[in-house]
């Protein structure tokens, strides 16, 4: 179990490591810098920038500065003058992701700070709605095999998979924000600004989860352990809820990680089309713009938050079956 | 084997004597094992919403590959008299090309006007339109967008776009999937182990974010890579797809080629006497090429979508150039309170859908057909 942690941290780093060099390298190397698209400013200024954002320092110095974690300007524990010692720690491995280069008043992180909680709250409602209803959908059918039912969700199962949110969302938009004025066009605050997007966000993983617990709950359901059930006498609903969802879950489960990572990835377009603050729609800003710390910052936070639920997932997943070994990695 | 020849072989069977012998070899020569291919086309036939998703998909393609032939109206031209029209059934007009003055010919300029950078095949195309369908163009049968663009034209020249960058990642991530799954299967041992561990963490990580970001990045070395390479952003953006797509494909080939590797017929082949080269064609590669093809069908779609969500973000198929994305990004944008541009929505779902559908049908029943093992599972 430990060894299993270990090996798989281990490997994180490599690649967290290669992803950020690769993109450092890239992003600084860039011909004119970061501030190139704003009118032509002063050199003396220029000066000042570069000096602020460290830019004239050789770029292992740089990178080092953003990994972290010791933080190595003039307020860093090598630093010299009254300031030295100030800011000890810095860079991403002690959680600061330094400044945003287009938004000069924030740091990355004043950035994420604001954007993460409502990507989360609209992420969770997401994923809630999609297992309720990928879930329910997916018993019934299973339970149902081969009816009208069954197909009528299978059907819409794959139509969910192959159509791309952001055509729904606009299919939704136009059915329930304009011919029946249900829902608010955009925004955020209240619940009901909530539905539509977290509705759009998690209908592809519904439709998912809806095929995964069919199929998890047919080999469950041809168990001996379930024959033995229904031989006891137990009633149906307990036979299905007891016995065969444990079972027939354990695909949803492992299907949890790459959901989590689906979502995060869906609400890019969805904040988008909704007008939702969230940090998706700043990562595409900051792409479109150029905004590099930023875009890297998200990134680097989406990875880690990502790998640490898969592994979660993992960990959860050899609890429920036993048969699973971690060793076996 | 066909069950004609069996029967005939079972009566001669104990017959060996003189000119039997020679009858019974022609006869083995002449008696052909029914085919993986043969027999997976009966079983694709047998399937009837995967054999109409393939002919839609046939149809469909070949709809965008001669799109240049088609009466359509121009993509991009911009008409804002007409900006915004509802479908309306007309039957159309003799003004394509209209500012061309009647017996003139119809210039490279004009092309370049009315679309953006052909190929000299697409160019041959249209000339050959303007020859038989004259200056006639359809009417706008499924309306404008907000500049008075045609969105038939334009759903179905955007379809080229979408087909080209599916095709090409696809095939980026077959040629590196393929490589390294058969490398990995085929060495075995550390180095298999060490290859699939990497495709683990891969695996664990949302490539979109960093593919976004290398897009952004990529932008910037745009002269370099062309100048350099000649590689201009859509290459490079066939590429970026492509490298991210083929962890499934290495992880499944390497799979096949570690079971055929220790299967009873390859080794029985091998006690022959066969050589390596053959083995690998004639064992490994026929086998291992049926369950590339069926996820080859299932990365299509996934990447057309992907396409998709980047030119919706505005990080894809840069305009003049069409793609469902990008009609997907004013379809959109063009929802507002005061007119409701539904065609614009309705027609792009109806078009995206139906091609996707028909592809992940038809990827689900190739893998039912050439795998019958998968039958019934998802």
């Amino acid at each position: 179990m430990t060894r299993f942690l270990l090996r798989r941290l281990l490997w994180f780093a490599i690649t967290m490591f290669v992803v950020m060099s690769v993109s450092f390298v890239l992003m600084r190397s860039v011909k004119g810098g970061p501030f190139d698209q704003d009118r032509n400013v002063e050199p003396a200024i220029e000066q000042n920038l570069k000096k602020k954002y460290h830019l004239d320092w050789p770029m292992w110095k740089q990178f080092l500065h953003y990994v972290g974690p010791l933080n190595l300007d003039e307020r860093g524990l090598f630093g010299e003058g009254e300031k030295s010692g100030e800011k000890a720690f810095g860079g991403v491995l002690s959680g600061d992701f330094g400044p945003s280069f287009r938004y000069r008043d924030y740091t990355v992180n004043d950035i994420i700070g604001q954007s993460l909680p409502i990507s989360a709250l609209l992420g969770t409602v997401a994923m809630m709605w999609a297992l309720a209803l990928g879930i329910s959908t997916g018993i019934a059918s299973a339970l149902r095999r081969g009816s009208g039912l069954d197909l009528a969700m299978r059907l819409a199962a794959t139509a969910g998979i192959a159509l791309p949110n952001f055509v729904i969302a606009g299919f939704l938009i136009v059915c329930f924000v304009f011919l029946i004025p249900l829902f608010p066009v955009a925004g955020w605050g209240s619940i009901r600004t909530m539905i539509l997007p977290g509705f759009c966000l998690g209908l592809v993983f519904a439709a998912y989860i809806s095929r995964l617990t069919r199929t998890g709950m047919l080999e469950a359901l041809s168990q001996e352990h379930i024959r033995t059930a229904h031989a006891k006498g137990l009633s149906p609903g307990t036979v299905v809820m007891r016995h065969a969802l444990k079972g027939g879950l354990l695909p949803v489960v492992s299907y949890l990680g790459p959901a989590t990572a689906g979502i995060l990835t869906g609400s890019l377009v969805i904040e988008r089309i909704f007008f939702i603050p969230g940090t998706g729609s700043h990562f595409v800003n900051s792409a479109i713009n150029r905004d590099y710390t930023l875009a890297m910052g998200v990134t680097i936070l989406y990875t880690v938050l990502v790998y640490s639920l898969n592994l979660v997932v993992d960990l959860i997943y050899t609890l429920l079956d036993p048969r699973i070994a971690l060793e076996d990695e | 084997m066909s069950s004609s020849n069996a029967k005939k072989g079972a009566d001669t069977r104990w017959d060996l004597g003189g000119g039997d012998m020679d009858r019974l070899l022609a006869e083995a020569k002449a008696s052909k094992g029914e085919s993986l291919w043969n027999d997976s086309l009966r079983r694709l036939k047998a399937n009837r919403p995967a054999w109409w998703s393939l002919r839609f998909l046939g149809l469909f393609a070949l709809m965008s590959i001669l799109a240049p032939l088609l009466p359509l109206r121009s993509p991009v031209a911009v008409n804002t008299a007409s900006g915004a029209q509802a479908p309306a059934l007309v039957w159309g007009d003799g003004q394509y090309m209209a500012d061309v003055a009647a017996g003139d010919d119809i210039t490279e300029r004009n092309i370049q006007d009315s679309y953006w950078e052909l190929s000299a095949l697409d160019k041959t195309l249209i000339h050959a339109r303007v020859g038989i369908f004259g200056r006639w163009q359809t009417g706008h049968w499924l309306g404008t967008d907000h500049l008075g663009r045609d969105l038939l034209s334009r759903l179905i020249w955007g379809s080229r776009t979408s087909i080209l960058v599916a095709l090409a990642a696809t095939f980026c991530s077959l040629l590196i999937g393929v490589v390294y799954g058969a490398f990995s299967g085929l060495s075995g041992g550390r180095v298999d182990n060490l290859m699939m561990r990497v495709v683990d963490v891969l695996y664990s990580i949302p490539f979109i974010f960093v593919v976004i970001f290398l897009i952004t990045l990529i932008g910037d070395y745009r002269m370099l890579l062309e100048e350099k390479m000649g590689l201009d952003r859509e290459k490079v953006f066939y590429l970026v797809i492509g490298a991210i797509y083929w962890l499934t494909m290495a992880r499944v080939v390497r799979g096949q080629v570690l079971s055929l590797k220790n299967s009873e017929f390859v080794e029985a082949s091998r006690v022959l006497g066969a050589s390596t080269a053959r083995i690998l064609f004639q064992h490994i590669v026929p086998n291992v090429l049926s369950i590339v093809v069926v996820y080859l069908t299932l990365t299509i779609p996934s990447v057309m979508l992907f396409e998709a969500f980047l030119s919706f973000l505005g990080l894809g198929i840069e305009p003049p150039k069409v793609s469902w994305g990008t009609i997907a990004v004013e379809a959109t944008s063009a929802i507002n309170p005061l007119r409701l541009f539904w065609w614009m929505v309705v027609f792009l779902a109806m078009a995206m859908g139906s091609a996707l559908l028909a592809l992940n049908i038809l990827g689900d029943g190739l893998r039912d057909a050439l795998d019958p093992r998968m039958r019934g599972k998802d």
